[in-house]
């Protein structure tokens, strides 16, 4: 029996409950290369940062120090998880899983390439920007399980900033909405396929980029805010509240946090290119569609993620809050006025 | 004016760009690191390492027990005890320096009048315990005998200047 005589049997061999194990298998499919993609993504990031301040980065553990990853995982499974003697037993080990669970799930709506997605659902927007909201949960619950008040802080802090980010985000998201005029994300990458330079041959600039380049920016920019990147990492301040939410976690229930945190990146950066860069689309006429550049887009922007790490300095508190609310939100809802009028002159150019 | 300028600056994230343009700039230099184990940055000949006591040329003990290194140490590192040798010259009974307190600042190499006391250029030594880095006499003689060469090579090349 060859190979392709198997995958065509398994079908019959499971019977009714086919369809349920084919979702399991395409689940199993996004997040075991996601869960290396953040694994490697820990080792870019240093890598980076260390190139950016002048030294090499870590290169001991395997060839050029591709082994890290691995090492680092390896270290964090092996230490013990610490339950402070006050703290609330169950919601302590909530807190991790719900960030964890929520940075996974957000993934089952996007789509990869034409036709690769795992629901696709007519209301992937909302699903995402409710999935990323319940992330926010996980951090508070930590922060109060761990009954310490840093954890307490870092939580307020990380739930004030995520909840100011989101309006700016949900307004920037808005835009692009209102010039697809589709809340479903194979739909809004269809959009961006379409205009006077795409029948140029130069699809790079019918992309939503251009036309909603502040919101592109502001989006951006509440990204790096909503995964609590820095400059924008108040919530783990090392000079004031040490880690934040994070504070009395240790083993592996730190590392769901951190692996929560980098697939939000991720996800952060394959959102901005679905929304902002054309998805899968290919930037010029005479190269194919397809996934590489997916992934592509979302490398660089990761990369900016890194850059702007490398490079600012954290913000003060009330500065995050000003950005967010008097900068961000007016300069949203100029643009939103803005695209309304230029939807509704001669001169639209989205239909 | 100004305050408009300022306006466009900040909507325009003028100076985000500047510095962005620094580090990634720097993301293309060539990286300092010097790879310890391997590869060493060089020393200098007044380097303040691990201190040794030094003998004359005829195997006799430097160290005349004047006490000015003791007396000298800022941290307290040094207890010396002495006595009369047989031969009628003083000598010391104990010479102690602990590591854990000494800062490296190098002021008993400077008081000593008949060079006994040096700093070496070794720095990678460890002790296991805390006591491990309590040096006696005898292991401050005996880094002295191994290093004679190098110790007597770097005064004399610092000698021009004192």
């Amino acid at each position: 029996m060859g190979p392709l005589q198997f995958f065509e049997s398994l079908p019959i061999l499971f019977g009714p409950v086919w369809p349920l194990v084919w979702t399991l298998l395409k689940i199993l499919g996004i997040i075991l290369p996601l869960l290396l993609c953040v694994a490697y993504l820990t080792f870019w990031e240093r890598k980076v940062i260390g190139w950016m301040q002048v030294r090499i980065g870590p290169n001991r553990v395997g060839p050029w120090g591709l082994l890290q990853p691995i090492a680092d995982g390896l270290k964090l499974v092996l230490k013990e998880i610490i339950v402070p003697t006050k703290a609330s037993k169950g919601l302590y080990f909530v807190g991790p899983a719900m960030a964890f669970a929520t940075a996974l799930a957000a993934w089952a709506v996007v789509p990869f390439s034409e036709g690769y997605v795992l629901a696709n659902v007519n209301a992937g927007v909302l699903y995402l920007l409710a999935m990323t909201s319940i992330g926010i949960y996980g951090v508070i619950i930590s922060g109060w399980a761990s009954n310490s008040k840093y954890s307490f802080y870092g939580a307020m802090r990380s739930a004030a900033q995520m909840v100011s980010y989101e309006i700016a985000m949900g307004f920037a998201l808005v835009c692009v909405l209102m010039v697809s005029a589709s809340l479903n994300l194979t739909d809004i990458v269809h959009g961006q396929a379409k205009g006077r330079f795409a029948d140029m041959g130069l699809g790079l600039l019918s992309w939503n980029w251009l036309p909603l380049l502040p919101m592109f920016l502001v989006y951006l920019i509440s990204g790096i805010a909503e995964t609590n990147r820095a400059p924008f990492d108040v919530v783990e301040g090392e000079s004031e509240i040490v880690a934040g939410h994070m504070v009395e976690y240790s083993g592996m229930a730190f590392a769901m946090f951190f692996l929560g945190e980098y697939s939000n990146m991720i996800l952060v950066s394959v959102m901005t290119s679905i929304f902002f860069l054309g998805g899968w689309l290919s930037p010029v006429g005479f190269l194919p569609d397809s996934f590489v550049w997916l992934a592509g887009k979302a490398c660089f922007i990761l990369f900016l993620f890194l850059w702007f790490r490398a490079t600012f300095p954290r913000y003060r508190y009330d500065q995050i809050m000003r950005l967010g609310w008097k900068v961000f939100v007016p300069l949203c809802m100029v643009w939103l006025l803005f695209i309304g009028v230029w939807m509704m002159s001669p001169l639209n150019i989205w239909k | 004016m100004g305050a408009l300028t300022a306006f466009f600056k900040s909507l325009f994230l003028k100076e985000l760009f500047q510095g962005l343009a620094v580090t990634g700039r720097h993301l293309f230099v060539r990286k300092i690191t010097v790879q310890f184990p391997e590869e060493k940055t060089p020393q200098s000949n007044r380097f303040r390492g691990l201190h040794a006591l030094r003998r004359y040329p005829n195997g006799e003990e430097r160290c005349i027990a004047c006490k000015l290194c003791e007396a000298v140490c800022p941290a307290m590192a040094i207890i010396i005890e002495s006595a009369e040798r047989e031969d009628a010259t003083r000598r010391t009974t104990r010479y102690d320096i602990d590591l854990t307190k000494c800062i490296y600042c190098g002021f008993c190499e400077e008081a000593c009048p008949v060079d006994a006391i040096v700093m070496t250029r070794i720095f990678e030594y460890h002790g296991e315990k805390r006591g491990d880095l309590y040096y006696t006499k005898q292991m401050l003689l005996a880094v002295g005998d191994r290093n004679e060469v190098q110790i007597a090579k770097d005064r004399e090349q610092d000698a021009p200047y004192r």
